[in-house]
C-alpha cells in the first residue's frame, strides 16, 4: 500500500519549470503607482481572504469570478492545479486587483481570472495585460486561451485587443468556446495596452513585499459602486 | 409675472442605483421637501424631468407615479422630456406655473436610471437625440460630435489636450468635496496625459477626446421646490430668486450650422437669462456648466460671456475657474465627475447653486456667492436653457 507521501505525489499534477514574472511599476490615472508582481504560494491565504467577501456580490458577475478564483487559488495553495501563477497589483502595498492563469503546455497558456478591487482606474486592464505579457514574453508561449464571464470582460479582452475565435477548444472555465490571443495579436496590441516600468526600485519593491487588504466595507463599495438611492 | 423662489433643494448620490426609478425620484423629492420645510403648505404641482424611462426602464407617466409615491394627490403632475436639457426645462415649466399664478408651490424633480442598460445601449439611447437622417443613421454619437467639435476648437483657438485635462483634473478634485458625486477619484496630469502609461489609463473615445474627457453614465435624481413670494416669505430660510431663465434652439443637425464652433443657443439663452435677471456675466459668482465633455465647459463659458471667444482655456490654465478662482465653474464636480443622469442634470445644477447661494455647500462653498448661473445643454447645443439665480437678503 502506498504511503501518504506517495499518494500525495500522485494527487499533485506534475509541474513544469516556470519563469518568474519580473515586477513592474505603473502610474495610474490618479497619479498613484501600482506595483505588479508575482504572488507566492504562501501568499494565497491573504488573497483568499480578500476574495471571500465578493462571493455574494452579484453585480458585474463578481460572485462567479470570486467563487472560481477562490477555488483556483486554493488549488494552487494545496497543489491541486497544474502550473498556475498569480499576479497582484498593489497600490501603497494595498491589494488593488489580481489575475491568474496557468500553462497548458510549453506553447499554450490558459487565462483564468481578472478581479479588480480598486475600480475606475483601469487596474483590471493593466493586470490582464501583465498576464498576457507573462505568457507571451516571459514564458515564450504562442497563444493564450481566454473567455470572459462578464460583458465588461468581453469588451476589455475580446473587443479591445481584439482576440480571435478558437471555438473548437472548450475553455476550462465552464466549457465556454475559447478565444485566443496569439503572439501577433499581442505585439500589435502591446503599444496600446501593455505598459509599466522596470526595474522597480528596491524601496518601492520593499513597499510591495507584503500584501495588505483594504477593509471589507471599502472593498464592497469599490466593487459595487453603490451610491444611488441614498439621499 | 410673479417672482419665483427656490425654497428647497435635495438630491441622491449619483452613481449606480439598485433602487427602482420612482423610489430614486422620491428620495430626492423628499430631501428637497424636507429642506424647504413647507409645513402644511400644499404642493400644487409636480414636474418630472426624464429622458429615457420609457425606453430604458420600461416606465412611463412617471410624474403621476411620483405624486402617488409621495401621497401628494391631487397635485397636478406632468413629465418633461427635452433631451439632456430636460432638467432645466422642467424648472422652467414649474417657474412659469408660479409666475403665471397657476400655482404657489411646485416640486420639480429630475431622474434618470441609465445604468439599467450597458454602456453601449446608453450611448445609443442618448444618440437618438441626434438628427435621424443626417446624423444618427451614420452612427453619429454624442462623443463623436463632441470629438469633431473639439478638433475644430483646437485648430481655431489653440486649445490643447492639456487644457482639456486641466478641466477634468479640476472637476474631479471638486467632486472629491461633493458627497453626492458619482466619481470620487482624483486624477493627475501625469496619470491621464503625460506618463507613458497614460495611453492605457486614458484611452481614446472619439479623438481628440479620451476617456477622462467624457462624463460617466449615471443613475440619480435631484429635486427643487419652487414657491411664490408669498410662500417664500413665510419660510425662515435664505431666499434664492429665480432671477432669469433663457432658452434658445439651433439647427438639429450640427452640419447645418454656419459655424459649428459657435454655440449660438448657449449665447442666446444666456443673453436672455441675463437680461431678464438684470445682470451681466461679470456679476456671476459661481457657475454650473454642462461639461458632458471637457471641451464643453471651455466653449460654454465663452458663449455665456464669461470669457472672450478663444480665451477660456487660458483662464482654466490660470486657475480662474477653480474653487478659489475669480469665477469658480462646476464646484459640484460638473457632469464630468458629479455624473450625468441626463434628466436629473439640469435640476442638479440648480440644486448645487441653491446650496451655494444659501451657504450650504460644505467643503466646496464659494465665499460670498450672491449670483449664480447654470447652463443646461440639450442635444448637441440645439436646445439650451440658461438660468440665473440670485440670493436675496431677508
Amino acid at each position: 500500500m502506498a504511503s501518504v507521501t506517495d499518494l500525495e505525489a500522485l494527487l499533485r499534477p506534475p509541474a513544469m519549470e516556470m519563469p518568474p514574472y519580473p515586477p513592474k511599476a505603473i502610474t495610474l490615472a490618479s497619479g498613484e503607482e501600482m506595483i505588479v508582481r508575482q504572488a507566492d504560494r504562501e501568499e494565497m491565504p491573504v488573497l483568499l481572504k480578500a476574495i471571500y467577501p465578493l462571493l455574494l456580490v452579484e453585480r458585474d458577475y463578481y460572485d462567479i469570478v470570486a467563487a472560481r478564483l477562490y477555488s483556483e487559488l486554493l488549488a494552487y495553495k494545496r497543489y491541486r492545479v497544474k502550473d498556475e501563477y498569480v499576479l497582484v497589483g498593489l497600490i501603497d502595498g494595498v491589494l488593488a486587483g489580481l489575475v491568474n492563469g496557468r500553462l497548458v503546455d510549453g506553447k499554450v497558456g490558459m487565462s483564468y481570472h481578472t478581479l479588480t478591487i480598486r475600480r475606475g482606474l483601469r487596474v483590471g486592464s493593466h493586470l490582464f495585460a501583465a498576464k498576457m505579457e507573462y505568457h507571451i514574453e516571459h514564458c515564450g508561449q504562442d497563444e493564450v486561451l481566454i473567455v470572459a464571464e462578464s460583458p465588461i470582460g468581453f469588451r476589455r479582452w475580446m473587443i479591445e485587443y481584439p482576440l480571435e475565435k478558437k471555438y473548437e477548444v472548450q475553455h476550462e472555465l465552464g466549457g465556454v468556446p475559447s478565444w485566443v490571443l496569439t503572439r501577433t495579436t499581442y505585439f500589435e496590441a502591446k503599444p496600446r495596452l501593455v505598459s509599466g516600468r522596470r526595474p522597480v526600485p528596491a524601496d518601492k519593491l520593499a513597499g510591495a513585499a507584503v500584501i495588505h487588504l483594504p477593509g471589507e466595507e471599502t472593498v464592497h463599495l469599490q466593487v459595487t459602486g453603490e451610491k444611488g438611492g441614498k439621499a | 409675472m410673479r417672482p419665483v423662489y427656490v425654497v428647497g433643494a435635495g438630491m441622491t448620490r449619483f452613481g449606480r442605483s439598485e433602487w427602482p426609478l420612482v423610489d430614486l425620484a422620491a428620495t430626492a423629492s423628499l430631501a428637497a421637501l424636507h429642506h424647504a420645510n413647507l409645513g402644511k403648505t400644499p404642493v400644487d404641482a409636480v414636474v418630472v424631468a426624464n429622458m429615457g424611462a420609457g425606453r430604458i426602464n420600461r416606465q412611463t407617466a412617471i410624474a403621476s407615479a411620483l405624486v402617488d409615491r409621495l401621497s401628494l394627490w391631487p397635485a397636478a403632475a406632468e413629465a418633461v422630456e427635452n433631451g439632456p436639457a430636460s432638467g432645466a426645462s422642467a424648472v422652467k415649466v414649474g417657474y412659469q406655473a408660479i409666475a403665471a399664478g397657476m400655482a404657489e408651490v411646485v416640486l420639480v424633480t429630475g431622474v434618470e436610471m441609465m445604468r439599467a442598460v450597458d454602456g453601449l445601449e446608453a450611448t445609443d439611447f442618448v444618440a437618438s437625440l441626434s438628427h435621424p437622417e443626417a446624423e444618427y443613421i451614420y452612427g453619429v454619437t454624442l462623443p463623436s460630435l463632441a470629438g469633431l467639435f473639439t478638433r475644430l476648437y483646437m485648430d481655431r483657438y489653440g486649445v490643447e489636450r492639456r487644457h482639456l485635462a486641466l478641466v477634468a483634473i479640476k472637476n474631479h478634485d471638486n467632486a472629491m468635496k461633493n458627497p453626492y458625486a458619482h466619481i470620487h477619484q482624483p486624477v493627475t496630469m501625469e496619470g491621464i496625459l503625460t506618463s507613458p502609461e497614460a495611453a492605457v489609463n486614458n484611452p481614446p473615445v472619439a479623438e481628440p477626446l479620451h476617456m477622462f474627457d467624457c462624463c460617466p453614465v449615471s443613475d440619480g435624481a435631484a429635486a427643487v421646490v419652487l414657491a411664490s413670494q408669498e410662500v417664500a416669505s413665510k419660510l425662515g430660510a435664505p431666499r434664492v430668486l429665480v432671477a432669469g431663465i433663457g432658452q434658445a434652439t439651433d439647427t438639429h443637425a450640427v452640419q447645418e450650422r454656419q459655424d459649428p464652433t459657435d454655440l449660438k443657443a448657449v449665447r442666446l439663452a444666456s443673453a436672455a437669462a441675463f437680461e431678464r435677471a438684470g445682470a451681466k456675466p461679470s456679476d456671476i459668482d459661481v457657475a454650473e456648466l454642462h461639461d458632458a465633455f471637457t471641451i464643453l465647459e471651455i466653449a460654454e463659458s465663452e458663449a455665456a460671456g464669461f470669457f472672450k471667444v478663444g480665451q477660456a482655456h487660458k483662464a482654466v490654465e490660470r486657475g480662474e475657474t477653480a474653487l478659489t478662482g475669480k469665477l469658480p465653474i462646476n464646484p459640484s464636480g460638473g457632469l464630468k465627475a458629479k455624473g450625468h443622469p441626463v434628466g436629473a442634470t439640469g435640476v442638479a445644477q440648480i440644486v448645487e447653486l441653491t446650496w451655494q447661494l444659501r451657504g450650504e455647500a460644505t467643503g466646496r462653498q464659494i465665499a460670498k456667492a450672491k449670483t449664480a448661473y447654470a447652463c443646461n445643454f440639450g442635444g448637441f447645443g440645439n436646445n439650451v436653457v440658461a438660468t440665473v439665480l440670485r440670493k436675496e437678503e431677508r
